[in-house]
């Protein structure tokens, strides 16, 4: 255990009664921010379902400083922002919070533009797998095969492997993380906070609304995504790749659960065909054998 | 003890330099002591961050730039920096400014002063580099000061003092300082550099009215109830208002100190007694001055009234000098398509057309027009008056020494050529 | 609430007045003034969207017989609903509360509770009682 559940604060690390949707993955994720970052922490938001969560002016449901933005401009605001407290000598955390259309998509741009400069912040994407603030329409990280408003008959495309976009960029530190882990996301937080430069984690977050399923298994699905392997936990440290408790286990197929446990809880896969199925299957072990592929040529494996 | 005081105000000469407008700039913004420059280069903006840049790298100024890929992320990022809490700047053109539009909402709604330099320029399609205000213009409802040069020198004492009246408490609201593409930017004139210390002297250290920083769990933007809205808007209105006085009084102050009196928010040339007047804003409203004297010599008295300010609205000032005066001509280098042209509108909402006014267009796109083509549209002008009495044209049209009056019917804008629609033709006939 | 009223406070460089004082470069002086404005600002706050408690459709109710103090519900609230009571159980363990007037009745912490101590129970069946 990287920390003690008992030793840290009775504080509010999430302010009760925002306006996040019950069962939220992105509140627990705000809660695991402020619970590994402590008072550093000054969060960068553009549009998204952050941008609602936090609740009616005159009063915010985070725990930490916010500066919202546009949706297109929040790793350029967090640039800035940076290094203007650098200039004053102040030692904050800025950390971009934004969703996985701010970040793959609309804010792809500001992003590499961000990483490419090694500007010195923290960067996560909370990927909930499709525009969730307005109404779960598809993103470039919808999965293959997942119904959203904008895709009934099911996802044509496959999730963009951001993760390995932005690793290509050849920053110090890129990790996978998932709300159901907290103890691995804390730590990545953590030694992202030790990092200078731009560090990138991306925050598996199943959302009850969009992916059609009971507000009380959230947790409960997103340790499912990771234990059937269609979440990988890793991270990317200088260039080398290591998987993360309990990824690094599963690179054995056979220690996986069978991928069916996860989809069958998720109204989104409903209608998913055989075909469509396979399709996904494929899909995971496609990421499997490209990471198994990296741990091999590190001697890893 | 008075003599100290007087000392004080007296008039300090800086270094006269010749330099393009763009450095103008640059040198404006190493003087304010900006920390963060963002910017993404443009034709004609980029000498702005060229320079910058230079100065950097000799360790003349003391800033970071940061390299960002776009105009988006240019004012996002000096935006970023200023909520931070240093004095921040960047500068863009045309399609630039377009990029970044919905930041220029974003930065004026959260109240924080940052400082950006538009050399304006048309905006496509079809391309094209050259001068035209629909740029800046198009930044006239976004809460942003803009004020618009007439020379270089004007460009760099325009840049320090938007800094200082950005940033006073008063009004806390971003600004532009608008300099004309080409004409001001790429073009050398001489230009008195103040000192260092005099900068200081008129420059405050920053203010703003908060920071987004560890420490105070403070959220800037989040939703916000519709009535809480409507007055937060109604409060920004008030402020621009306000940045009235707060202008004048910094320009009067930067006057004292530089011997350049910036106090009022127009520049009035020999209009008090005139007959006739031009309005306008930018680079050829020097060549209106010309014209202004080659027209007295031929015994019409014209005057030429420059808003050197577009937000704040010179209201005051354009009906003490405008309400009286036989006809008001205003000059317009964009146009509001299927209307007239921006400023001729503002201008003629706040003289309610109670003198005869005449809205000209020209100069669209970077067409060359000098003090004869002003005096030519100063005499067909007063030719209209003089037959009919009064006259009310909110569109007539200059265009190579020719008067387009642009009502509906048939304009002898050139159409596309024969060729080109044969071959359309002929594509079309063939797929039906 | 406006922040108009906030005093104003004056940051310098990191702890050194003296050095913004004796340098005659003023450049990292910085003084937050807030003015007469309406800025949109808010203040980390509970109930920023009001009793959130009245969303709820099921109430989680918590056996302390049951409860072995682990704090899973308490870390995986996405809401911060729940309130360990120190030593308070049965068996002087600490204990699972919850602040009812903002749980939004979600059920995840009766979902990662290894014990089962917590049963969500339908809001119906406390309207009928009282």
């Amino acid at each position: 255990m990287a920390f003690n559940i008992k030793a840290l604060p009775k504080k509010n690390y999430i302010m009760p009664g925002n306006a996040a949707c019950p069962g939220c993955p992105e509140n627990i994720g705000l809660k695991f921010v402020s619970m590994a970052l402590g008072e550093k922490a000054t969060l960068v938001v553009p549009a998204g379902c952050t941008s609602v969560i936090q609740g009616l002016w005159p009063r915010q449901g985070t725990s930490m400083p916010v500066l919202n933005i546009v949706f297109a401009a929040a790793a350029s605001a967090a640039s800035g922002l940076s290094r203007a407290l650098r200039i004053r000598g102040k030692d904050d955390i800025v950390v971009v919070w934004a969703g996985d259309g701010g970040t793959a998509d609309i804010g792809l741009q500001a992003l590499s533009g961000a990483a490419e400069r090694g500007e010195d912040f923290i960067y996560i994407c909370v990927d909930n797998e499709a525009y969730m603030n307005t109404g779960i329409q598809r993103s470039s990280l919808t999965p293959h095969g997942a119904w959203t408003t904008t895709t009934h008959r099911g996802n044509p495309g496959r999730k963009k492997p951001l993760p390995q976009i932005v690793a290509a960029h050849r920053v110090p530190y890129v990790a996978t993380a998932s709300i159901g882990y907290p103890w691995d996301f804390i730590s990545k937080l953590k030694k992202a906070a030790s990092i200078k430069g731009f560090k990138y984690i991306h925050l598996h977050a199943p959302c009850p609304v969009g992916w059609r399923f009971d507000p009380g298994l959230t947790v409960k699905i997103a340790q499912l995504a990771v234990e059937t392997g269609a979440w990988i936990l890793y991270e990317h440290e200088n260039g080398k790749l290591k998987l993360n408790p309990p990824s690094n286990k599963l690179v054995d197929p056979s220690k996986r659960k069978p991928l069916e446990e996860y989809i069958k809880l998720q109204g989104r896969f409903r209608h998913l065909t055989d075909r469509d199925l396979e399709e996904l299957k494929k899909e995971i072990e496609e990421n499997w054998r490209e990471i198994t592929a990296i741990l091999r040529a590190q001697g890893d494996l | 003890m008075a003599l100290e005081a007087e000392e004080k105000t007296r008039v300090r000469r800086g270094t006269i330099v010749p330099m393009r407008g763009n450095e103008a700039v640059a040198y404006a913004v190493k003087l304010s002591r900006a920390r963060v420059v963002a910017a993404y280069p443009i034709t004609p903006q980029t000498i702005i961050v060229e320079k910058i840049d230079e100065l950097i790298s000799k360790g003349e100024m003391d800033a970071e730039m940061i390299h960002v890929e776009s105009e988006h992320s240019a004012l996002a990022a000096t935006y970023g920096a200023a909520v931070g809490g240093v004095r921040a700047f960047t500068a863009t053109s045309s399609h630039g400014l377009m990029y970044m539009y919905e930041v220029l909402w974003w930065v004026a709604g959260s109240r924080v002063p940052v400082v950006m330099a538009v050399v304006t320029r048309a905006i496509g399609a079809p391309w094209n580099i050259h001068v035209e205000h629909s740029d800046i213009l198009s930044t006239r409802d976004t809460g942003w000061l803009v004020a618009m040069a007439e020379n270089n020198q004007e460009a760099l004492d325009l840049t320090v003092m938007m800094f200082r009246v950005t940033e006073d408490p008063r009004v806390y609201l971003p600004g532009i300082v608008g300099l004309d593409g080409f004409i001001l930017s790429h073009t050398v004139e001489p230009v008195e550099v103040p000192d260092q210390e005099l900068v200081d002297e008129f420059l405050p250290p920053r203010r703003q009215p908060y920071t987004i920083e560890s420490g105070a769990p403070i959220a800037m933007g989040n939703i916000i109830p519709d009535e809480a809205f409507e007055e937060h808007r109604m409060d920004m209105h008030e402020s621009m208002r306000e940045a009235r006085r707060v202008i004048e009084e910094a320009g009067r102050e930067y006057g004292k100190l530089t011997g350049r009196d910036y106090s009022g928010l127009v520049e009035c040339y020999k209009c008090s007694d005139a007959d006739y007047l031009f309005v306008g804003i930018g680079s050829w409203m020097g060549d209106a001055k010309i014209a202004v004297d080659a027209l007295r010599e031929k015994g019409l008295r014209f005057g030429a009234l420059r808003l050197r300010w577009i937000r704040p609205f010179p209201w005051d000032e354009l009906r003490e000098y405008g309400l009286e005066k036989k006809a008001v001509i205003v000059l317009d280098r964009s146009i509001s398509f299927g209307y007239a042209g921006p400023v001729f509108l503002e201008v003629s909402s706040a003289l309610e057309a109670k003198p005869s006014m005449v809205g000209v267009l020209a100069g669209v796109g970077g067409v060359d027009v000098n003090y004869e083509d002003i005096v030519k549209i100063a005499e067909h002008v007063v030719s209209l008056v003089e037959e009919k009495g009064r006259v009310y044209v909110p569109a007539l049209w200059y265009h190579l020494g020719e008067f387009y009056p642009m009502k509906p019917g048939p304009l002898p804008t050139r159409k596309t050529p024969r060729h080109v629609n044969k071959l359309l033709e002929e594509l079309w006939s063939k797929k039906s | 609430m406006r922040l108009s009223s906030r005093k104003p406070r004056k940051s310098l460089l990191p702890g050194d007045t003296a050095l913004a004082d004796s340098s005659p470069s003023r450049k990292d002086e910085l003084v937050v003034e807030p003015g007469d404005h309406f800025y949109p600002l808010s203040i980390a706050a509970p109930g920023s969207m009001g009793r959130t408690g009245s969303w709820r459709i099921q109430r989680p109710v918590v056996d302390a017989e049951k409860c072995i103090g682990c704090y899973l519900c308490w870390l995986y609230c996405p809401d911060n609903t729940i309130i360990m009571r120190e030593k308070a159980g049965p068996r002087g363990q600490d204990v699972a509360s919850i602040d009812y007037e903002y749980c939004k009745g979600c059920g995840i912490c009766a979902n990662v509770c290894p014990v089962n101590a917590i049963e969500m129970v339908d809001e119906s069946k406390f309207i009928s009682q009282s």
